[in-house]
């Protein structure tokens, strides 16, 4: 396990073993947040960073880490990690803050987080922690981007609307309107659209790798993927 | 075996103090910049609520606490800016708590003029649903802006509420709870700001 190429990394974290689709970790704060593409995005982005920073402190640590109270260790470093960036974010980038603020609380309950400090950055070295803790992360934004883009399409007929509330107010024209509705449609909105959303988002990705398979009729040995 | 344990639930321990120490330590030193990055974001607020052209005071410097759990849902002292034209009381922007949101408390400003008629309502802070519940922040949707021009004329205490519930304000979609903690929230400021006009504004400023 000690042995992962660099492309072996990135490949799981955007594709193979992506977080959402695959590992389906973190649905609880995730699937409620992605009601529109740049809220989707913003909860992808804040949770890379400290998936980031966990990551790293855990394998910075992983010597120092008795292996039966592991657990706990980990609440603790994730809990009082977030803790710091929120506090940190709120005196030094407030703008930033009242925007990403709100998500923040949120990570805390991520099982992302605690998930691949488990599986990967306690049996691996600094730069291959942090390169997981950024691919899983992109990884998970990707999913949560395309996820908030759906319902907010098939939600309320727009695509990036709020965008200026990221990018500034240049952006606030940015809003796609692509139909009109007499009345939102709810269910896309409210979190049941959001299971409905992903389970889509996974039939895709599993017809997708059906496919590939089938295209390769040699059939490639899966090494098996870690799981927390 | 026991030492095995001792030694665990010392690393443990270790582990625990040594982050809660670094949380302090950051909370330490964040303390001060916190409180002055709120206080400039208030200050911009204030302008949100009532027009610049309105009133000829330094809003920020006429200032009084003042402690009225009841109607301001807070046990902790509350600020009232009062804003004055040529000496005479324009509007009170009263600085006070939903204690009842989804998530806790939501900090509100809410403006006041004419002894009975919303200004304008502001949303200073909140931990309500993203996605759901934020959309009373005001760059996220006009929700707040139904406040602006309501007064207890024409409006009844029985029509400040959200439409689900008999009155006259919209909910948001997939919200109900922190709408009806921010209608009812802004109906007691008014209220105690319309009972309290004049004592609010002869009082001296105290803030500072």
């Amino acid at each position: 396990m000690a042995t992962v190429t660099t492309s072996e990394i990135i490949n799981n974290g955007l594709w193979r073993n992506n977080p959402a689709l695959v590992q389906v970790l973190g649905l609880c704060p995730t699937l409620a947040v992605t009601g529109t593409l740049v809220n989707g995005l913003v909860m992808g982005l804040a949770t890379m960073v400290v998936l980031l920073g966990s990551n790293m402190t855990v394998s910075l640590l992983r010597n120092q880490i008795p292996h039966e109270i592991r657990i706990p260790i980990y609440v603790i470093l994730i809990a009082s990690f977030v803790t710091n960036v929120q506090l940190l974010m709120n005196a030094y980038v407030y703008d930033l803050y009242l925007i990403l603020g709100i998500f923040i609380p949120l990570i805390v309950t991520n099982c992302i987080i605690i998930g691949r400090a488990e599986a990967f950055a306690i049996r691996h070295p600094l730069p291959q922690a942090a390169l997981d803790g950024l691919a899983q992360g992109v990884g998970f934004t990707l999913v949560l981007t395309v996820l908030g883009a759906l319902r907010e399409m098939i939600g309320q007929g727009t695509l990036l609307s709020g965008a200026d509330l990221l990018f500034g107010p240049q952006a606030a024209d940015w809003t796609i309107h692509l139909f009109q509705f007499e009345q939102h449609m709810l269910l896309a909105l409210l979190p049941p659209g959001a299971f409905f959303g992903l389970g889509l988002l996974i039939a895709l990705k599993n017809a997708i790798d059906a496919r590939r398979q089938q295209a390769a009729p040699v059939p490639v040995l899966e090494t098996i993927v870690e799981h927390p | 075996m026991l030492t095995y344990i001792y030694r665990n639930a010392i690393t443990l321990g270790l582990f625990a103090v040594i982050s809660a120490g670094l949380v302090g330590l950051v909370h330490h030193w964040t303390r001060d910049r916190i409180q002055s990055e709120k206080e400039a974001a208030l200050y911009r607020m204030l302008h949100q609520v009532i027009s610049p052209d309105a009133h000829d005071n330094d809003l920020y410097q006429d200032c009084r606490l003042v402690i009225a759990p009841e109607s301001l849902g807070t046990k902790e002292p509350v600020r009232v800016f009062r804003a004055r034209k040529d000496g005479h009381p324009v509007a009170l922007i009263i600085q006070s708590i939903a204690p009842d949101g989804y998530n806790g408390a939501i900090e509100l400003l809410v403006g006041v003029e004419e002894r009975n008629r919303v200004t304008g309502v502001g949303v200073i802070s909140h931990q309500e649903t993203p996605g759901l519940g934020d959309q009373i922040e005001q760059r996220k949707s006009p929700w707040l802006k139904q406040f602006s021009g309501k007064d207890l004329l024409h409006a009844p205490a029985e029509q400040w509420k959200v439409r689900k519930d008999g009155g006259v304000f919209d909910a948001l979609t997939g919200a109900t709870i922190t709408p009806r903690a921010v209608v009812r929230a802004v109906h007691e400021t008014l209220t105690y700001a319309n009972r309290h006009w004049d004592k609010l504004f002869n009082e001296p400023a105290n803030c500072h």
